[in-house]
């Protein structure tokens, strides 16, 4: 039980947008609170959406404080001459915090520096993991398609740390396109932030009114959660060290203390589930892509 | 041959004999396995069929790409390894690739083998696309289909190396290469399996007078008894959200660049890409017909 002992928790960047005030109250209480070794800062989605110049200096000294490391993620699409000046900004941190490039121009921007490559970036196999590993990267998110079978396969080799997403909706598409904007009949450029209205996305049904995706502005999201707790003294095996908890409109400390409690050995998997079920109504979880099915599948382990 | 590259789909040796007729300076073509983005059953080149196909193009002037572009798998490559060797072996004009293991390893392994970037690496910025010609000299970026033809002008003034946009075929709205969308709810996907939304995991329902089009029994769509039923690919579907139900994501339409053919030749474009390795002869033969045509004609202009 040692590799669940050791392997440490993650809160990833907060995906939403929330107005400065919410996240402000969000990572203070992550950073008093919550039993988690790094928390990822950063706009990924949208250069029209804030740039955190409100709260970021404040959140980042709380964080650092409660003893915890932040990583600051980079814009994941990047299209024109204002994404790419919001992933210099980011990688001009560099100096003083591991940044997470969630696009190649951000590696191509950090010359070789150590960084983190983030989910955004394709890494599907060994050979892959062993470029960026050679490139400078410290710390590499694999991505959510990825069975156990494959995760398995390149931890085998990795010399990087290793990060699998193991709860929240799953990043499942990114787009040129601003789906909010379009469902309110707006155009991308006059926006008028919609996707401020809906902290967890904004549910997709089908024609028959099962719930299906969420679109969050330019990205498009499982409905249902992921839910690997069960698989967490798998994949510790395996020799993963990170375990990331991507934030919804939920109490996350909560959510993280169960993560926790089941990597410690306080609670079993089935009752952190529970926990889970109670602390997110209505959620659905699934668990399929880490079992090589669906991914919007539930697989009883 | 011509300034500009019209650059064919050929799902089968007969539709390369067609679109090389049909005046393609180049056909890009797909081995019969995961190893490209086309993995349909019936479609694409067994290794033999590529060599002969290779040979006939060429004695007619026409070069040929090995698309091998999906994710290799991790802890067994080898189909893929197997399919840059073979591309190599045989002679093919340039490898379009999406997946920087394989990048790599090519790179490496065969260095005078010409490198092209998959559209599924999603490279939509001068940085990144500089990233790959320098770390693995690729010599042509196909770039997303989404761009607008500014944004591609842009683009070309900061990057040294050739481009290729798709002037006809589907559209997909997502960055490609970035999308889970058809292995969330079939678990095979563009990136892994070379499948997008797969044929094996479509069914249709008549209920009443309504045809319900379904994906691993999921309604995508449904069309009324005047509608053409379309193939229910996800992203264009019918769905609903904020109390408007319509196609959300994307219109079932497809992508026709001719009329703009000269502001993007303008905007420093190289090559045009038709898309379909998955459409009939009769289809690859009239479309690379007529863009042939719309090349010829701004060509001819233009001296």
């Amino acid at each position: 039980m040692d590799a669940m002992a050791d392997a440490k928790l993650s809160i990833g960047p907060l995906l939403f947008n929330w107005d400065d005030d919410k996240r402000r109250d969000f990572y203070f209480r992550i950073a008093d609170e919550a039993p988690v070794d790094t928390v990822f800062l950063g706009e990924v989605i949208c250069t029209r959406r804030g740039s955190g110049e409100n709260y970021l200096a404040d959140v980042i000294e709380r964080l650092e404080r409660g003893g915890k490391k932040v990583i600051i993620s980079s814009l994941a699409l990047v299209m024109d001459d204002k994404d790419m000046k919001k992933v210099e900004n980011c990688v001009s941190m560099a100096p003083d915090y591991m940044v997470e490039a969630n696009d190649l121009s951000a590696v191509q921007l950090l010359g070789g520096a150590p960084h983190a490559i983030g989910p955004f970036i394709n890494v599907y196999n060994e050979a892959t993991l062993r470029f960026f590993e050679k490139e400078g990267a410290k710390r590499i998110s694999l991505n959510h398609e990825l069975s156990s079978r494959k995760i398995r396969a390149i931890a085998a080799v990795a010399t990087a740390e290793l990060e699998v997403q193991v709860f929240g909706r799953l990043p499942l598409a990114i787009s040129a396109r601003c789906y909010h904007a379009r469902v309110h009949n707006l155009g991308k450029t006059g926006c008028q932030y919609v996707c401020n209205q809906d902290p967890d996305g904004l549910t997709v049904d089908t024609l028959d009114s099962d719930p299906f995706l969420v679109i969050n502005g330019l990205q498009t999201m499982s409905y249902s959660y992921c839910n690997l707790v069960n698989e967490l003294e798998d994949m510790a095996q395996m020799g993963i060290k990170h375990f990331r908890l991507s934030p919804h409109d939920v109490d996350m400390v909560l959510v993280s203390q169960f993560f926790r409690d089941h990597l410690d050995g306080k609670i079993e998997a089935d009752m952190a589930t529970e926990a889970l079920e109670d602390e997110v109504p209505g959620a659905e979880f699934s668990n399929g892509f880490y079992h090589g099915e669906a991914g919007m599948s539930w697989i009883e382990v | 041959m011509s300034d500009y590259e019209l650059v064919c789909p050929a799902g089968t040796p007969a539709a390369l004999r067609v679109a090389t007729e049909a005046g393609a300076d180049a056909v890009y073509v797909g081995l019969r396995d995961e190893t490209n983005a086309r993995n349909f059953p019936g479609l694409n080149f067994s290794v033999k069929e590529l060599q002969q196909g290779i040979e006939y193009a060429h004695e007619r002037g026409t070069k040929v790409f090995l698309a091998v572009n999906t994710y290799a798998r991790a802890g067994n490559n080898k189909v893929w390894v197997e399919a840059i060797d073979n591309a190599a072996r045989l002679g093919v004009d340039a490898l379009i690739l999406a997946d920087i293991g394989l990048l790599d390893y090519a790179a490496n392994k065969h260095p005078d083998l010409r490198l092209h970037l998959s559209v599924q690496a999603s490279a939509s910025n001068p940085a990144s696309i500089n990233f790959y010609a320098r770390k693995f000299g690729v010599k042509r970026v196909v770039l997303p289909r989404v761009l607008t033809v500014s944004e591609i002008k842009a683009i070309n003034a900061q990057i040294d190396v050739e481009s290729e946009v798709f002037a006809f075929g589907g559209m997909c709205p997502m960055a490609e290469g970035r999308c889970s969308l058809s292995s969330y709810l079939t678990g095979q996907s563009p990136n892994m399996n070379g499948v997008c939304s797969p044929a094996s995991h479509v069914s249709y329902e008549q209920r009443g007078p309504i045809l319900s089009t379904k994906l691993a029994g999921l309604t995508i769509n449904n069309f009324e008894e005047h509608e053409n039923a379309g193939y229910p690919t996800l992203c264009k579907g019918r769905f609903c959200a904020n109390e408007k139900t319509g196609y959300l994501f994307e219109e079932p339409t497809s992508l026709n660049i001719a009329k703009i053919l000269p502001e993007l030749i303008a905007a420093g474009v190289t090559a045009f890409k038709i898309e379909g390795r998955q459409r009939s002869k009769a289809y690859i033969g009239q479309i690379v017909s007529s863009f042939r045509e719309a090349v010829n004609q701004i060509e001819s202009a233009g001296t």
